[in-house]
């Protein structure tokens, strides 16, 4: 450090300091000042790299945002196709630019509405959707060429991607002009959303032939959205979110050119979806050191030769997990800060929490002011006017650096398991993840870590919220038409077609054309998954805490 | 006299798979000194109650974040009574507005429920309080 800086020091040292801790969300301890030794090793060529030039860690595009802003693509759905068909509409016509499909537990289970598993839980977190009958009415009216869709759909991706293509083909539009994204990351379910229905091998082999199909006829389509989100959301740290997001990536690589393919071929299509939290720097960094991370591995390890194989785009959702209960409003204020991060980090896309999200579903009202903070944040704050405006900033250049440090560390431990699925074996991630999210608690507990409306700033006022509720009736409405459809169609088709799906799955085809035959005859998801259980059983944790 | 341990099993019904909070209240409470099994997700309110009796629990902590809790609690009692396993506590958390609450709590299905928020500490407490006055009530 320089004299300058010491001084500097010396004089700091000398006043009092507040209350610390003085720490990110992740319990990473920050300094007071960050001055040009820190960053006097930095290279621009190599380290950074203009927008949309290698290692890319100030954008994958070289306009970014002045070329094209974000999507605004707001999470949604609830109850029935209907309901959620209406909110979509809504959203589409306040401007939001991208759909976003979120299911309801046994969709995302792989349980039909009438299934004894599904009782009380049939649209309450997402919309219901049993077969291609609900896929056509919730896209109804809503041309499937004009619009991207993001559908957040994991372990039976491949059954609900086949309806959406086939309610596309019904609406006339062929395979290759869609685009959208499936999140289909079934690495990220064993380590922390926990909704997995196969073990990993059988998953990885139903991924695997997604990115073949995918490659070969829906071309604009991410069949990966491979996720920190939910990490995060689990309690992990951002370090963590980072390093395990994209060790999780490397494995569907190496998965994907295990499975025959050429690195080139599919990992254009790779993508990738992060948490925003309410540590602004730290947010920003992360995102950073993942571009760079991600183009430097993919180049020197898996020999990728096209640029877009290089490519960490990403999604971005404010965290579900800072949002509290009490004081609901501050919620919004979170929200904006942490969509203004996902931007300051050059996000492709994003997802604002609506503020009563924290006990419901939203309600219209909370949702346009979860899509308008993302409007004034594009159109009146001007951090769109130029690209990476944080760049060479001493502070930020560093914690981009130590996130990419902290990475490689833990790529390294990964590797001591040999490599993710080891390492889920052994409950390593999951350990990690527990324990972070235990001593976040504890800080709050013990007031290292204050949050505003829960451990200060108490307000003693109980808040009436107009809470979106779902009504009881929509369980069994859903229930009657899967009952009429099971009544109306072909179901001597249905069953030659399930037995065809049973038969490849037992072989080594490729399953999805047999997933779309098995659509096409509208059997229900729940028939389909049925049977790929049989033949590849299901999975089972050994929790830890 | 002794002090036997508490027993407590937390529960994770139905099928969804938010398990942090179910996570760090079972890892507090074990802190506290408590006996801790823990479920594991997925599982049916049948399997639990089953669970809680095999396993000679004072209480059960459910944790619910999928909206569904009108129908898992009141599951969970009914079930327990069927069983003369009345004398386990019944508690929970999760994503419950206040109404519901109030309802559950009102109508006997449920003893108390946590919501995002409360403390360890807190829960710790009220655990260990509420099974010395029902382990009174029973000598």
């Amino acid at each position: 450090m320089s004299n300058n800086f010491l001084s500097w020091k010396a004089k700091y040292d000398a006043q009092r300091e507040r209350k610390g801790p003085f720490f990110t969300v992740s319990s990473v301890p920050i300094d007071p000042l960050y001055a040009p030794g820190h960053t006097a090793d930095i290279d621009y060529t190599r380290d950074l790299g203009n927008p949309g030039e290698y290692p890319y860690t100030r954008g994958v595009r070289s306009n970014m945002y002045r070329g094209r802003l974000w999507t605004m693509r707001m999470f949604a759905g609830f109850a029935t196709a209907t309901e959620s068909n209406e909110r979509y509409k809504f959203l589409l016509s306040q401007g939001q630019t991208g759909l976003s499909v979120a299911f309801d537990m046994p969709t995302i289970m792989g349980y039909d509405s009438d299934h004894p598993r599904a009782f009380g839980e049939v649209g309450r977190v997402g919309v219901a959707i049993d077969s291609l009958q609900d896929m056509e009415t919730l896209f109804k009216d809503i041309s499937l060429d004009q619009v991207s869709t993001s559908m957040t759909i994991n372990a039976p991706a491949a059954i609900l991607w086949a309806m959406y293509i086939v309610a596309a083909e019904k609406q006339g539009i062929p395979a290759h002009k869609l685009t959208g994204t499936i999140q289909n990351d079934i690495l990220k379910e064993y380590i922390a959303q926990k909704s997995w229905i196969f073990p990993p091998d059988p998953s990885m082999r139903l991924i695997t032939d997604i990115f073949k199909y995918a490659k070969d006829n829906v071309p604009k389509w991410n069949s990966i959205s491979i996720s920190g989100y939910h990490i995060r959301e689990a309690g992990s740290t951002a370090l963590q979110e980072l390093a395990f997001t994209l060790a999780d990536g490397f494995a569907y690589v190496e998965a994907g050119i295990k499975a025959g393919l050429d690195v080139d071929d599919f990992a254009p299509r790779l993508s990738f979806f992060f948490n925003s939290h309410t540590d602004f720097f730290e947010e920003i960094a992360k995102y950073r050191a993942a571009r760079r991370i991600w183009a430097r591995h993919m180049k020197e390890k898996y020999g990728a030769k096209k640029e877009e194989s290089l490519l960490l785009r990403f999604h971005t959702q404010t965290a579900g997990c800072s949002l509290t209960g009490p004081q609901m409003e501050n919620n919004i204020v979170r929200t904006a800060y942490q969509a203004m991060a996902a931007v300051l980090g050059g996000t492709q896309s994003l997802h604002t929490n609506s503020m009563d999200e924290v006990l419901a579903l939203p309600s219209e009202k909370s949702v346009q002011i979860a899509l308008r903070t993302q409007q004034v944040l594009a159109y009146e704050t001007g951090v769109t006017n130029t690209i990476d405006p944080l760049a060479g900033s001493y502070f930020v250049e560093t914690l981009t650096n130590q996130m990419e440090e902290g990475a490689e560390e833990y790529f390294r431990k990964i590797d001591e398991f040999g490599g993710v699925l080891g390492a889920i074996r052994e409950n390593f991630f999951q350990q990690e993840i527990a324990d972070a999210a235990y001593r976040y608690q504890k800080e709050i507990e013990s007031k290292d870590r204050i949050i505003v409306g829960i451990n200060e700033f108490v307000s003693e006022k109980k808040e009436k919220m107009d809470l979106l509720k779902i009504d009881p009736q929509v369980e069994l409405s859903q229930v009657s038409k899967l009952t009429a459809l099971k009544q109306s169609r072909d179901n001597i088709l249905v069953q030659t077609t399930l037995a065809n799906l049973k038969e490849a799955a037992q072989g080594t085809d490729n399953l999805i054309p047999k997933i779309m035959d098995a659509v096409r005859a509208y059997a229900t998801e729940g028939e389909m998954i049925a049977v790929l259980k049989e033949v590849f059983g299901e999975y089972r944790e050994q929790a830890v805490f | 006299m002794n002090k036997t341990r508490i027993r407590v099993l937390v529960g994770k019904p139905g099928l969804d798979g938010h398990d942090r909070g179910a996570k760090v209240i079972a890892r507090a409470l074990r802190d506290a000194g408590m006996e801790v099994i823990y479920s594991g997700l997925h599982q049916t309110p049948e399997q639990l109650v089953d669970a809680a009796i095999q396993e000679d629990v004072d209480l059960i902590g459910v944790s619910v974040l999928s909206g569904a809790h009108m129908t898992i609690f009141p599951r969970i009692k009914a079930l327990l009574k069927e069983q003369n396993a009345e004398d386990i506590l019944l508690m929970g958390g999760g994503t419950i507005p206040e109404e519901d609450i109030v309802t559950l709590i009102e109508s006997g299905h449920v003893e108390a429920l946590f919501t995002p928020g409360a403390t360890t500490t807190e829960i710790v407490s009220w655990i260990e309080e509420r099974v010395a006055a029902v382990k009174a009530e029973v000598m």
